[in-house]
């Protein structure tokens, strides 16, 4: 039974990738689409990084002095000079833990 | 002009700095699983089948907390339909490809791997063979996140929750997009999409990742006829 809603899913995330790949010519999209497309990953990543940072694993806010927010500045700063994806991650990463086992301890 | 093999090298080195966030979420998505009390076999599985990263745990939390299928499913449907905006840019530098091949390529579009070659294709138009770095990264992706979820539903939940490390992932995120904060118009764009993500959080079936990037086109599309 779970099998099956599994591959159900499975499908249904396949289509999610396939589709505008296989399916839509190029041509089918116009100057202007393509110029807004041109903003996706500004347009999306956000709601993968906002709600990973201001909501806790119940649903709900952090508080404004979550470790959380502190990381993810410091994380944009580092990334934002040294553009580099581990020193991003490593410094965010760091730095809350910094927070979380030293500082709030 | 480079070959088939150099692009597909370059592929897998772009993305191989996320797999310091990709591989400890998939040992607790692996291990989150068999907690709520799903057969191991069926929690791999769906990293083979849906390849889903959040949204495989999204779909064993519905279901262990009493969702109908139906529900899981479609919850699994709208968080991955942010995979149809990927393939709308990457069409144009695939377009050329048989449709056999375009068929199997999409099996590996990731988040992460979109980024990394999507940023790659802007950069080097006009390669021959640049779908090889987007199977580079696709692969890369996909072969950690096999080994990673398998270990979490292996050896359980080895990671100490004490060090957060699902924070690891937001932070993955940011440093795909930190360098477009030197655009102004980027910025009121990534904006738009957080706080509507923040604001449409609870809407249901998880579609705040779905709303919150169309608002965020719409917001872009005004901005490009102010630029005018």
């Amino acid at each position: 039974m779970t099998l099956t809603a599994i591959i159900f899913a499975g499908i249904l995330t396949y289509f999610t990738r396939m589709t505008m790949i296989a399916l839509i010519s190029r041509d089918m999209l116009g100057d202007k689409i393509k110029a807004v497309l041109e903003y996706v990953p500004s347009a999306v990543f956000p709601a993968i990084i906002f709600p990973g940072i201001f909501i806790n694993d119940f649903g709900t806010f952090i508080e404004m002095n979550d470790p959380k927010i502190f990381g993810a500045l410091v994380a944009v700063i580092v990334g934002y000079f040294s553009k580099n994806i581990i020193a991003t991650i490593s410094a965010g990463l760091v730095s809350y833990w910094f927070l979380i086992f030293v500082v709030f301890s | 002009m480079l070959t088939k093999k150099q692009l597909f090298t370059r592929g897998m080195l772009d993305i191989s700095p996320h797999m310091l966030s990709v591989i400890p979420f998939g040992i607790i998505c692996g291990a989150i699983g068999v907690e709520l009390g799903f057969h191991p076999y069926l929690v791999y599985a769906m990293s083979f089948i849906i390849f889903g990263g959040a949204s495989q745990i999204v779909f064993l939390q519905l279901l262990s907390g009493g969702a109908s299928s139906l529900v899981a499913v479609a919850s699994v449907g709208i968080i991955n339909s942010r995979h149809l905006l990927y393939g709308a840019v990457l069409s144009e530098y695939l377009e050329k490809l048989s449709f056999i091949k375009k068929l199997l390529i999409s099996y590996v579009v990731v988040d992460q791997g979109f980024a990394e070659s999507n940023k790659f294709f802007k950069k080097n138009r006009s390669e021959e063979f640049l779908h090889y770095h987007l199977i580079g990264t696709g692969c890369t992706m996909w072969v950690c996140w096999q080994i990673a979820t398998l270990s979490g539903i292996v050896l359980g939940s080895f990671v100490p929750e004490e060090l957060g490390l699902k924070f690891a992932i937001p932070l993955t995120f940011i440093a795909i997009v930190v360098q477009d904060l030197k655009k102004l118009d980027h910025v009121i764009v990534m904006i738009t999409c957080g706080l509507s993500s923040l604001l449409f959080f609870d809407a249901p079936f998880k579609s705040y990742i779905i709303i919150s990037p169309i608002i965020a086109l719409f917001v872009a599309a005004l901005l490009l006829r102010l630029k005018k």
